[in-house]
């Protein structure tokens, strides 16, 4: 790409820079709450997390305390029970996921040479979300009403309500909230990542953290779904009794277990590969060369994250599945170790083949890299089947896994924080506390973990409030608090560090650590993010292409401007990065934070079953999408194109594939659909473990599913003609529109009139329950087709779609590709499937 | 003579090939099994007849991963060019896409052979 960069002058650029500081300018007092923009939303997202992070810390600690001596009674066992339970769930939903949706939101847009990622709101909204689902989780503590039967619920315990009371349903509700944050984050990740590179960054040329974060915001797609659909299960368990965990009724404890790893296991690479990936930012940084063996660290990213996907049943190895099925994990499970070990050496042959700097990042990078191989080796350990049944539910899984995960995930964010810090405030963090803070990390952590080895080799079961004297086990729990605490020491250390004033760099140096990637060309003290999106030409522009750093503060580059007065970042092909639009953004708003408050008072009613309160907060909801919809999305723009500098126009609006808006529907099914398979897989599971699954009672019948499906499909065929029609510029679009909503609510009524005509009780067998749920489920997304249908009727009157602005309806048909598709599994499993397994 | 060999396509997607494979690979094989230990049906159906027509599977498995992989080697030029591929070209990122095809391709063979493991060692369900 040879273009002519623009030249401006000095007037020029200061009227430019007014005017871009304004449009990005991040609103002032209380009204700051209401950025969308991504450094704002990244900040408070990371140190929300962060802040769970110690609190969770705290609870661990207390736990220590307890177990420092045999007999101990410092904290009951039913508190014990809540901390440990928080803790884990804390730790891994409220921190480890979490706080990667943070980094890269606040990274990315930088490091790609964007102005923001494509959907700012959604970001706010997201956030919104996990801070209230989180603080709801966290405070329940304070109440003695903490979830209390482990991080992994599992049932029967967790269906007891005699034993887990409100907590149970504070888990589960809390958690399905936060969990619709992080599909929220994954949509607005791979679609940032795909279509909003600087012109120029081909996929070969995206940066490492880049890779490892598209292969994770697809990994969320395919494994938060499930935990979705097992957490409503279990919910409608829980407050309506239908009995999906209930062996006396047919259900079975197991189908939780499976939903439950289907989403744990990669859960893990899903915390893992981020962390990873900010060591493949950092180590070519202080070996002061490229990464050695690039495409290397695609395959180790991409291979991880699907073979991810074969690994849940490892944590079932005690359940007494056929050994077959053990074994078919057990080699998915060693076979995983190869791109893992990939990764590592990749790694190495960079600091090898480089001059390796040793500076603070590098120390926590490398000490994690030696904890995390240790966790790793006793990984393989455990994905032996014999040897896990020996090891399985002891300390021996407790080292292993804060092994892992400290090792492959906590060291490397405070290696991340150290490296990052100075592009977040441009000041540094001190080199001696950081020295120090790393020492007593990495001993304290040793001394507290290694010993859990040992004691559960010698039997020691996990979550045991206490444990009597005399059995050998005491010296290892002394020695394990001991290790707690110097750890603490090390993490409260480098709080400090963060916390305490810092004087003011004397001289302004963006790039303190002489780093090749773009993000390093920010100011922090303005807003805008790039002051020009620049043309990229290497996969470390800063080392590579000379004079970028100027050029782009010059204004010399794409966007040097705002003229529009609106947000607007490129929107680049998703292979070569060739600008195809101009894409104006969502800026400050109130509606992220309405529609998150109101969504969260949905879910915190049903936990006490307040249900006109569900009520009020879902219609709140509703009308906030509708607003933030109706007045944010698919604007028809003042001018069909507009001049983006260096002698490029560009269009506004994009409908079809190539908008972002488009590909943000199809993730979102493609999450969806998952989720949907899992309620399908529930369907055959029972089916398998049952004789006569279809014979239990009765069933919906042939007529109703079939009158259901027939009227689906219609009503898909119509939503296809309404899209044609308005592409023609036809009113017969509205009218098709207008059937197409009255035949979507009919299909939907047939769609319940089986189980309900057939008077099937969803409380009396799991066959009825599971039945009613497939089809509650099918039915409320026919619904939501309608109400889509009904919104795209409504612009066309409004004249806000119309032939050639038509995004609404092109987004709309892709989710009725989807509805069909879930309404033909749905009808031919309930419908049919009962007459060909009879 | 219309070749049967897909000419080359330019997308993202052709990255998934071979892991997409291991992965319904994998899940035919523990989804039969499971389906095959828990009922037991038909009775004439013995576990080795499910081992050969897993068998069978993995051997398709393993050729769709050989071709997909023959096809990345060909995008990636019969490996003319040596890596890093980082030059600010499309042949540079072509070639970049094809050798990532080629060793997922690798991985993913490797993985189908360890699922298939269990099916050499284990004559039944034992459960």
């Amino acid at each position: 790409m040879t273009v002519e960069l623009g030249n401006f002058s000095p007037e020029e650029r200061a009227a430019q820079e007014e005017r871009l500081r304004k449009v990005w300018e991040t609103p002032k007092g209380l009204r700051y709450w209401t950025s969308v923009n991504n450094s704002e939303i990244g900040l408070w997202y990371g140190v929300t997390a962060f802040v769970f992070m110690l609190f969770a810390g705290l609870l661990g600690l207390l736990m220590r305390l307890q177990l420092v001596v045999p007999e101990n009674d410092f904290i009951s066992a039913e508190l014990f029970n809540q901390a440990f339970t928080l803790h884990g769930t804390v730790m891994m939903f409220l921190f480890a996921v979490p706080i990667f949706e943070a980094v890269a939101i606040f990274l990315l847009p930088s490091m790609l040479g964007a102005r923001e990622l494509p959907f700012p709101r959604l970001s706010a909204f997201g956030f919104w979300s996990f801070l209230l689902g989180g603080v709801f989780v966290c405070g329940s503590i304070f109440f003695n009403a903490a979830p209390n039967a482990g991080w992994f619920m599992y049932p029967p315990l967790a269906t007891d309500h005699e034993y887990a009371g409100i907590g149970a349903d504070i888990w589960l509700l809390g958690l399905s909230f936060i969990e619709v944050a992080s599909i929220a984050a994954a949509v607005e990740i791979i679609v940032g990542i795909m279509k909003c590179r600087a012109p120029g960054m081909r996929i070969n040329m995206m940066p490492m953290f880049a890779w490892y974060l598209l292969i994770v915001a697809g990994m969320i797609l395919f494994a938060f779904p499930p935990l979705i659909a097992g957490d409503i299960l279990f919910e409608m368990e829980r407050m309506f009794n239908w009995p999906f965990f209930d062996a006396t009724r047919g259900g079975d404890p197991l189908l939780w277990q499976h939903l439950f790893w289907i989403f744990g296991h990669p859960e893990v690479y899903i915390i893992f590969l981020p962390a990873i990936a900010l060591m493949a930012m950092i180590v070519p940084t202080f070996s002061q060369r490229p990464i050695v063996g690039y495409s290397w660290i695609v395959l180790a990213a991409v291979g991880t994250g699907f073979l991810s996907f074969g690994l849940w049943v490892h944590h079932m190895f005690t359940t007494g599945l056929p050994q077959i099925s053990l074994a078919f994990f057990s080699a998915a499970s060693e076979a995983v170790a190869i791109p893992t070990g990939v990764q590592i050496f990749v790694f190495i042959a960079t600091m090898l083949a480089g001059r390796v700097i040793f500076s603070v990042p590098m120390l926590f990078g490398a000490g994690g890299l030696i904890i995390f191989v240790i966790g790793g080796l006793t990984g393989v350990m455990v994905a032996l089947v014999p040897f896990d049944w020996q090891a399985h539910d002891t300390y021996f899984i407790v080292a292993h896994l804060h092994y892992v995960l400290i090792g492959g995930m906590l060291f490397p964010v405070v290696a991340g924080i150290y490296y990052y810090f100075p592009f977040v405030t441009g000041k540094t963090l001190s080199d001696a506390w950081g020295k120090v803070s790393f020492w007593l990390m990495f001993i304290g952590f040793n001394v507290a973990f290694f010993p859990m080895h040992f004691s559960g080799l010698r039997g020691m079961p996990r979550r045991v409030f206490t444990y009597p004297a005399d059995i050998g086990w005491d010296w290892f729990n002394l020695i394990s608090t001991i290790g707690a605490f110097i750890f603490a020491a090390g993490v409260a250390t480098f709080v400090i560090d963060i916390l305490r004033p810092k004087p003011k760099p004397k001289e302004r140096n963006l790039n303190p650590w002489n780093s090749g990637t773009l993000e390093w060309t920010n100011d922090p003290s303005e807003s805008w993010g790039m002051r020009s999106v620049p043309i990229i030409t290497s996969r470390y522009p800063l080392w590579d292409q000379p004079n970028l750093q100027a050029d782009i503060e010059a204004g010399r580059f794409y966007l040097p401007d705002a003229k529009s007065g609106k947000r607007e970042t490129l929107v680049t092909s998703v292979l070569d990065a060739k600008p195809i639009q101009c894409m104006r953004v969502g800026g400050v708003s109130y509606v992220p934070i309405i529609a998150a408050l109101a969504l969260g008072g949905v879910f915190i009613a049903l936990t006490f079953h307040w249900w006109i309160a569900t009520i009020i907060s879902a219609v709140i909801t509703f009308i906030a999408i509708i607003w933030w919809l109706w007045t944010g999305t698919a604007q028809i723009p003042e001018m069909p194109e507009t001049d983006v500098g260096l002698g490029l126009k560009l269009p506004i609006y994009v409908s079809g594939p190539a908008s972002v808006g488009w590909w943000a529907m199809f993730i979102t099914m493609v999450g969806d659909g998952t989720a949907f398979a899992s309620l399908i897989f529930g369907y055959f599971f029972y089916w398998t473990i049952h004789s006569d699954f279809t014979g239990a009672g009765p069933g919906p019948g042939v007529f109703w599913p079939m009158a259901a499906l027939v009227l689906y499909l219609l009503a898909w065929v119509l939503t296809l003609l309404a899209r044609q029609l308005n592409e023609k510029g036809s009113l017969g679009a509205q009218a098709a529109l207008v059937a197409a909503v009255i035949i979507s609510l009919a299909a939907s009524a047939a769609g319940l009139a089986g189980p309900y005509f057939s008077g099937m009780d969803p409380t009396a067998n799991v066959y009825p329950a599971t039945v009613w749920i497939v089809a509650i489920w099918t039915v409320t997304h026919g619904v939501v087709g309608a109400i889509m249908q009904l919104y795209c009727l409504a612009r066309s009157l409004a004249g806000r779609m119309t032939a050639e602005y038509d995004q609404d309806i092109r987004n709309v048909t892709l989710y009725w590709h989807f509805m069909a598709f879930t309404a033909v599994v749905t009808f031919a499993v309930i419908g049919l499937f009962p007459l060909v397994a009879s | 003579m219309k070749s049967f060999i897909p000419r080359e396509v330019e997308t993202l997607w052709t990255l998934f090939t071979a892991p997409v494979v291991w992965a319904l690979h994998f899940a035919a094989c523990y989804a039969t099994v499971a389906v095959f230990c828990a009922k037991r049906l038909p009775a004439s159906f013995s576990f080795d007849s499910v081992r050969i027509v897993l068998f069978v599977v993995t051997l398709m498995a393993l050729g769709v991963i050989v071709f997909a992989a023959w096809l990345a080697w060909r995008q990636w030029g019969f490996g003319d060019d040596d890596p890093p591929h980082n030059e600010p070209t499309r042949d540079s990122r072509l070639l970049f896409q094809g050798f990532a095809t080629l060793l997922l391709s690798g991985l993913s063979f490797l993985a189908v052979v360890y699922a298939a493991v269990p099916l050499m060692f284990i004559a039944e369900c034992q459960p």
